[in-house]
């Protein structure tokens, strides 16, 4: 009890939420000698949609099971709404699920697959006929009661299983790769569907998936996951402008990464040597002078120019277009410098191109350069 | 679906390439036909025609004869022929209560069997499929390892248990449990024991492969919505394993009721099965046709039922 409180003490001082619906505090989990989560802390807040991002492997699954009671961890604790939920079995804790494959129940029909989970309660049976009939109005299936689960399309079957694991009104709602199952073009219009579905019922959601487009689009704050263990937590925007590390600028997005030490650190700034010239950073991330680190450059942030710069300085670079890659909207170019590394740069199409080739073309010397704010400081 | 059936039309390719290309492409073409055909062909000779046989044995009369029934057509002198038929074997196993009674005890035995075999056997079954994958192909291994070993032999085995100075009973007079021995050879008990043991394979194997494919992650989401595991097995495994738990049974079933050898060898003449009459008509009196008539009635009493109850019950799932 005193630890509890004093827990919910410094989450007042150092975080202005309110105390965390969700707390995870060392939880490991191994298979054999397979480490899948490692030590990992997290806190989450009622009303969030928390998405866990990662490869495959990486712990997403192992570490939402466990919060769903279907894996016991071998080490730390998970308390839900102040409940430790150590020794709580999956059929009592204030969670719900929704499975990868939905696993809605075949032999019953839609409206006996949501009511499932009511019957366990001891509820009045005109209260379950509403609480059903109310939930499949939210997800627009009225029409469906009676059909089985076979008789229903992957995105009608996909908002089936979202309202069973709803209409309990969870306290937690665990979602597992919620729309991997949908072809893409479903996918992307159902991602706005369910963030407006967690608006609407304000239950707080956890998603794992490893479309980190899926993530971005969903989470009002996402951890990047690898190896059992969280790489950065953020909001998408925290994740993607700013990653800590190679792995994450990586994995979210794509980043052009070059090698350099510190040779300043300035209060507002600093002045970092790489193998191809100097970068100047200006937002006021702090790293040790002489350290070896790492600079990202995202694809769109560098500007693309056949015309040499007025004035040399940091923040630029030249190099040879080696080869287009036309999207429609965009294109990426694949320059190569000097040094022989290859740099991708990424430039909307905002004019349709004449005969079919672009103002840049192939072999052409082109100039790099970039914002001093837009460089990603890296770590490790 | 479209990536199967292309892999078996590639293999058939490649297995008659060896011959002259038409003749290939033509057993090419008509490969279903031919696939469809074996096994039909097969029952026609080894199943209906026997069939038939005995239908006719059972409306033939009892004669003195080799083989001993009347023949169904005569051609008589003029040239005409005359068909025979009688309904008297019918009439006779219908009025006597022996046959009657006989059938009900078949039945009552075979069902109790069988509710004994699925209440044992969906445990292992259960089991069976959440071991772990070293053990798993052990015991299946283990229950299929029976037939390894004769059938007599094991019923043979099982009179040495169970005789008045067999195993079971000098074990429990040894240990001064009892001081007469229980007759438990020659009674229904043994009977049970017999029929149980030997289809409990029939009944698990069936089992398993529905089990082993039910869909892991149902068991969870029942759970995950509070329904507690006992419930989970009632409203959500046993409901999906309902084609297990039918074919098991008729697997058990069926043979059971007209089980032969159990009956005679552990049940002696204390218990009566249809399967013994029909035995003692065909060899010890050498009435054929009564014999067939037996074995006819049993088909249409027993296994009709079961024939129409499946089509129902195929039917009612929404033939998925």
């Amino acid at each position: 009890m005193i630890e509890k409180s004093n827990v919910d003490d410094t989450t007042w001082h150092t975080d202005d939420k309110t105390k965390p619906l969700v707390q995870i505090k060392g939880l490991t989990k191994k298979f054999g000698d397979v480490i899948a989560v490692d030590n990992v802390d997290l806190d989450i807040y009622q009303g969030e949609l928390f998405c866990l991002l990662g490869g495959s492997g990486c712990g997403k699954s192992t570490l939402l099971r466990m919060l769903a009671g279907f894996e016991y961890p071998e080490a730390g604790t998970i308390s839900i709404d102040g409940m430790d939920m150590s020794k709580v079995p999956a059929y009592e804790r204030p969670t719900n699920m929704m499975f990868q494959s939905y696993a809605l129940f075949p032999h019953m029909t839609v409206e006996k697959n949501i009511a499932f989970g009511l019957q366990q309660d001891v509820m009045p049976k005109d209260e379950i006929a509403d609480r059903v009939h109310e939930i499949l109005k939210l997800v627009e299936l009225e029409g469906y009661k009676k059909r089985r689960p076979q008789q229903l399309s992957g995105g009608q079957r996909q908002r089936v299983a979202l309202a069973r694991s709803l209409v309990k009104e969870p306290k937690l709602l665990l979602l597992d790769e919620p729309l991997a199952a949908l072809d893409k073009k479903l996918r992307k219009q159902t991602q706005f569907e369910l963030a407006n579905i967690q608006e609407q019922v304000g239950v707080t959601f956890i998603v794992v998936t490893h479309d980190q487009e899926e993530a971005m689009t969903l989470s009002s704050r996402m951890a990047v996951m690898d190896a059992g263990r969280f790489k950065q937590i953020g909001t998408p925007t925290e994740i993607y402008e700013f990653p800590e590390s190679r792995f994450v600028a990586d994995f979210i997005g794509s980043a052009n990464i070059f090698e350099g030490r510190v040779i300043e650190d300035g209060s507002d700034h600093v002045r970092v040597s790489t193998n191809v010239g100097e970068v100047y950073i200006n937002h006021g991330q702090s790293v040790a002078e002489n350290k070896q680190i790492w600079v990202g450059l995202r694809p769109e942030k560098i500007h693309l120019s056949i015309t040499p710069p007025k004035n040399t300085g940091p923040n630029q670079i030249m190099g040879q277009v080696e080869d287009i890659g036309y999207l429609g909207e965009t294109s990426i170019y694949k320059v190569r410098l000097q040094n022989g590394q290859i740099v991708d740069v990424t430039a909307p199409n905002q004019r349709r191109p004449m005969s079919r080739t672009h103002s840049i073309t192939w072999e052409d010397t082109v100039f790099l350069s970039w914002e001093p704010e837009s460089v990603m400081l890296l770590t490790s | 679906m479209n990536e199967k059936t292309k892999s078996v039309n590639r293999t058939s390719a490649e297995t008659w390439s060896l011959l002259p290309n038409r003749v290939g492409r033509q057993i090419q073409k008509h490969w279903r036909l031919i696939v469809i055909t074996i096994p039909f062909v097969w029952l026609l000779l080894f199943f209906l025609l026997p069939f038939f046989i005995v239908a006719k044995i059972s409306v033939a009369e009892l004669k003195i004869a080799s083989p001993p029934f009347s023949n169904m057509f005569e051609w008589t002198d003029s040239g005409i022929v005359t068909v025979r038929i009688v309904f008297d074997n019918f009439i006779y196993i219908m009025t006597d209560n022996l046959y009657f009674d006989t059938y009900l005890n078949s039945v009552k035995i075979a069902a109790v069997s069988t509710f004994f075999c699925l209440l044992f056997g969906y445990p292992i079954a259960y089991g069976i499929v959440r071991s772990g994958p070293l053990a798993k192909p052990i015991f299946l291994f283990l229950v299929i390892l029976p037939f390894w070993t004769s059938f007599l032999l094991r019923v043979y085995a099982w009179m040495g248990l169970l005789s008045d100075q067999g195993t079971i009973n000098s074990i429990l007079i040894a240990f001064g449990i009892i001081n007469e021995p229980i007759q438990m050879l020659y009674t229904e008990f043994a009977v049970y024991i017999g029929i149980v043991y030997t289809y409990m394979p029939f009944m698990i194997l069936p089992l398993y492969a529905n089990l082993e494919k039910l869909d892991g992650s149902l068991n969870e989401a029942a759970a995950d919505l509070g329904s507690r595991p006992t419930n989970t097995f009632f409203k959500v495994t046993l409901p999906l394993t309902m084609p297990g738990v039918i074919a098991g049974s008729l697997l058990v079933f069926i043979p059971a009721t007209g089980e032969y050898v159990i009956p005679d060898l552990l049940g002696g003449g204390n218990v009566q099965m249809i399967g013994r009459v029909l035995y003692n008509e065909f060899s010890r009196n050498t009435d054929w046709p009564v014999a067939s008539a037996v074995a006819l009635t049993m088909l249409f009493l027993l296994v009709l039922p079961i024939i129409v109850f499946q089509y129902y019950q195929g039917k009612s799932t929404g033939g998925k």
